[in-house]
């Protein structure tokens, strides 16, 4: 009986969104993530994909679904820059798979909360991202830490107005 | 089973993605860039975000260039006549070194080596970028269809940007020099040093493995090497920022680059799509429309010069030369300045000007003593240095002591002998060198009045009427 009310809350609290959304939001972050570093160089610290990643992960609260999804955001990003494909697309649907995972257990509308998902899941998306660069493929990239955590904060903070953006889009009940 | 669904299958998804990764390490394309299945991929993906990228660009291009092109003509006409101006003078310079580069190329065509100039480039826009700071890719409306192919060189006039990665075709990926994987041969211009450019995890390009070097200071320029065969030779790279030293590659260091090309707001590129080792046909037009103009204004600036020198050379109311150790009258006018003369020789002697006699007044064969080195004859202290003063011994002790012999029979036979170094003789003898002012060498005197028939020159070369052919032996040296 206990079990069974917690699937029911846990079902009611799953959000659903419509397909052209869950198409057309990811394509439209990766869009921007491209076009608008053309006219603000430093723009690139922000990964609009990995938040959008995120959002859709947390929200699914279903880890099946954020691999997918992260993979597949992943695999553009990937096949827009000049390295190997895939780099991305491991580390997106690891991210994915664990934003779901603790969807299910966190209350992730408060915004305290989603700062720190953001800066915990960007941290864990770069170190990903350097381990298969250094330690996968052996590229001789250097890394520059500060700038790193840096990129973090600044993504952490990006998401929490990111966040509210896109939760207009989400249906109301 | 269905316990572990969700780790199984992000599982599955990563060792899918793992054994892609390995495939395309393992197997590269023999030919450069990507595989035919990754190359498909990126292909979607930039299919996907090109034609919005495109629209974007038209757009904002469009509502610029409408708002641009009225200012535009605003001003115009004022740029038009800086233009001008600018031009001209460029064509100037140019003329100016146009022969500085004939020479370069003789030189070079000497030592078998090949210049490549830019022949042809193919002008393209920025759409677009990789969106990410980890790969530092643009992509341009440019692709195969407009002749690009991978390993191109994409410049701006201001310096170099990259190369091209991949062509598609109606886009490419242009990878830029601040990334991390590209490489490009450089050059420090004064210092000569070369290396290769890399981007660093900043995104700024720097040359790598550098020994440490004094001489390489910030501002010093970089140009490209051309050894890397895709950047010809010479196209300025940007100017040193800094030098790091490498943590992980101790004792090298990193020059951090400035670039001269602005990368973080690139809008127009040109690639070059031909090189060549001849000159285009319209750079060798405009070099010679250039050297032609040039001599032009050269001719009519020096014809300038002259007519505004001249009128100052036969000016009626210019003063009179008043002549050397004379004090000139107060000029009339102030424009014109009085002729110059070297001031009064200290120790006059016979080179001194109008202290010699005229030519008409001399006996052919009789040599002409100067009454001032007669007034003391000291015929018995040939053999030793005579007395002079202390400075002079001085001097004379470090000369050897065949200079005074072979110089005595020229001092005595009054033929015009010219110091070998008056500034330094004047300096070792401790008296102020005099411009213009010549001295007298160290002779020792022997006869104080010889009159030497005049002999008749066998050949006529080495004899001038009234000198005296060499009267000791070991006088080799002749009059100058």
């Amino acid at each position: 009986m206990a079990m069974s009310a917690s699937l029911a809350r846990r079902e009611l609290d799953v959000q659903r969104y419509p397909l052209i959304v869950v198409v057309l939001v990811p394509l439209a972050a990766i869009f921007l993530q491209v076009l608008i570093p053309r006219f603000i160089p430093k723009f690139d610290i922000i990964d609009l994909p990995l938040l959008v990643t995120i959002y859709f992960s947390v929200g699914w609260r279903n880890p099946i679904a954020g691999t997918i999804t992260g993979a597949v955001i992943g695999l553009v990003q990937d096949a827009l820059t000049s390295r190997p494909l895939g780099i991305n697309g491991i580390s997106q649907c690891v991210v994915g798979f664990f934003a779901a995972s603790l969807g299910v257990k966190i209350d992730v509308e408060n915004p305290g909360t989603r700062l720190l998902i953001n800066f915990a899941f960007t941290l864990l998306n770069i170190g990903i991202y350097l381990f298969i660069m250094h330690r996968m493929l052996a590229f001789n990239v250097r890394t520059n830490w500060l700038h790193e955590v840096i990129k973090a904060v600044i993504n952490s903070i990006v998401g929490v107005f990111f966040f509210d953006i896109l939760d207009r889009v989400r249906p109301r009940d | 089973m269905s316990r572990y669904k969700n780790i199984l299958f992000l599982v599955a998804v990563l060792l899918v993605q793992v054994i892609g990764l390995a495939v395309q390490v393992r197997r590269p394309n023999p030919n450069g860039g990507d595989g035919k299945t990754v190359r498909l991929i990126r292909y979607w993906a930039i299919s996907l975000m090109s034609p919005p990228e495109k629209v974007v660009h038209g757009t904002g291009t469009g509502v610029r260039g409408m708002w641009s092109n009225y200012l535009d003509l605003r001003h115009v006409r004022q740029q038009n006549q800086e233009l001008r101006e600018r031009v001209s003078r460029l064509q100037l310079e140019q003329a100016g070194l146009l022969e500085d580069a004939r020479q370069g190329q003789r030189l070079q065509a000497l030592l078998g080596f090949k210049e490549h100039y830019i022949y042809n480039t193919v002008p393209a826009q920025v759409i677009g970028t990789s969106g990410t700071d980890q790969s530092r890719i643009l992509t341009i409306d440019k692709g195969s269809k407009d002749g690009l192919k991978p390993d191109m060189a994409v410049i701006t006039p201001d310096g170099i940007v990259g190369k091209v990665r991949d062509v598609f075709g109606h886009t490419s990926q242009v990878l830029v020099i601040s990334d991390q994987t590209s490489g490009a041969g450089v050059l420090l211009e004064s210092t000569r040093l070369r290396g290769v450019l890399r981007g660093n995890a900043l995104g700024q390009p720097q040359i790598i493995n550098m020994l440490p070097d004094e001489r390489v200071k910030p501002g010093e320029r970089v140009v490209t090497s051309g050894g890397d065969q895709i950047f010809p030779r010479g196209l300025p790279v940007g100017v040193v920022d800094q030098m790091v030293p490498d943590t992980s590659n101790p004792p090298y260091m990193d020059i951090v680059i400035k670039p001269a090309a602005n990368l973080g707001h690139l809008e127009e590129l040109l690639v070059i799509t031909e090189a060549s080792d001849r000159m285009p046909p319209t750079a060798q037009q405009d070099m010679a429309q250039s050297a032609a103009e040039g001599a032009a204004v050269s001719k009519q600036r020096a014809s300038d010069i002259l007519a505004e020198r001249l009128p100052g050379l036969s000016d009626p109311n210019a003063l009179a030369d008043p002549g050397p150790g004379q004090k000139p009258a107060t000029p009339a006018t102030p424009a014109v300045l009085p002729p110059l003369h070297p001031p009064p020789a200290l120790h006059p002697d016979h080179y001194t000007p109008d202290a010699t006699p005229p030519a008409n007044s001399l006996t052919p064969g009789q040599a002409v003593v100067d009454p001032k080195y007669a007034a003391a004859p000291k015929p018995h202290v040939s053999e030793t240095a005579p007395a002079k003063s202390t400075a002079e011994s001085k001097t004379t002790a470090s000369k050897p002591a065949q200079d005074s012999d072979a110089e005595a029979p020229k001092a005595d036979t009054g033929a015009p002998v010219k110091p070998k170094h008056p500034a330094t003789s004047a300096t070792t003898t401790g008296q102020e060198a005099v411009p213009g002012a010549t001295h007298p060498p160290v002779v020792k005197p022997k006869v104080p009045k010889v009159t030497v028939p005049a002999p008749e020159p066998s050949d006529g070369s080495n004899t001038a009427p009234g000198i005296a052919p060499a009267a000791s032996p070991g006088d080799g040296s002749q009059p100058h």
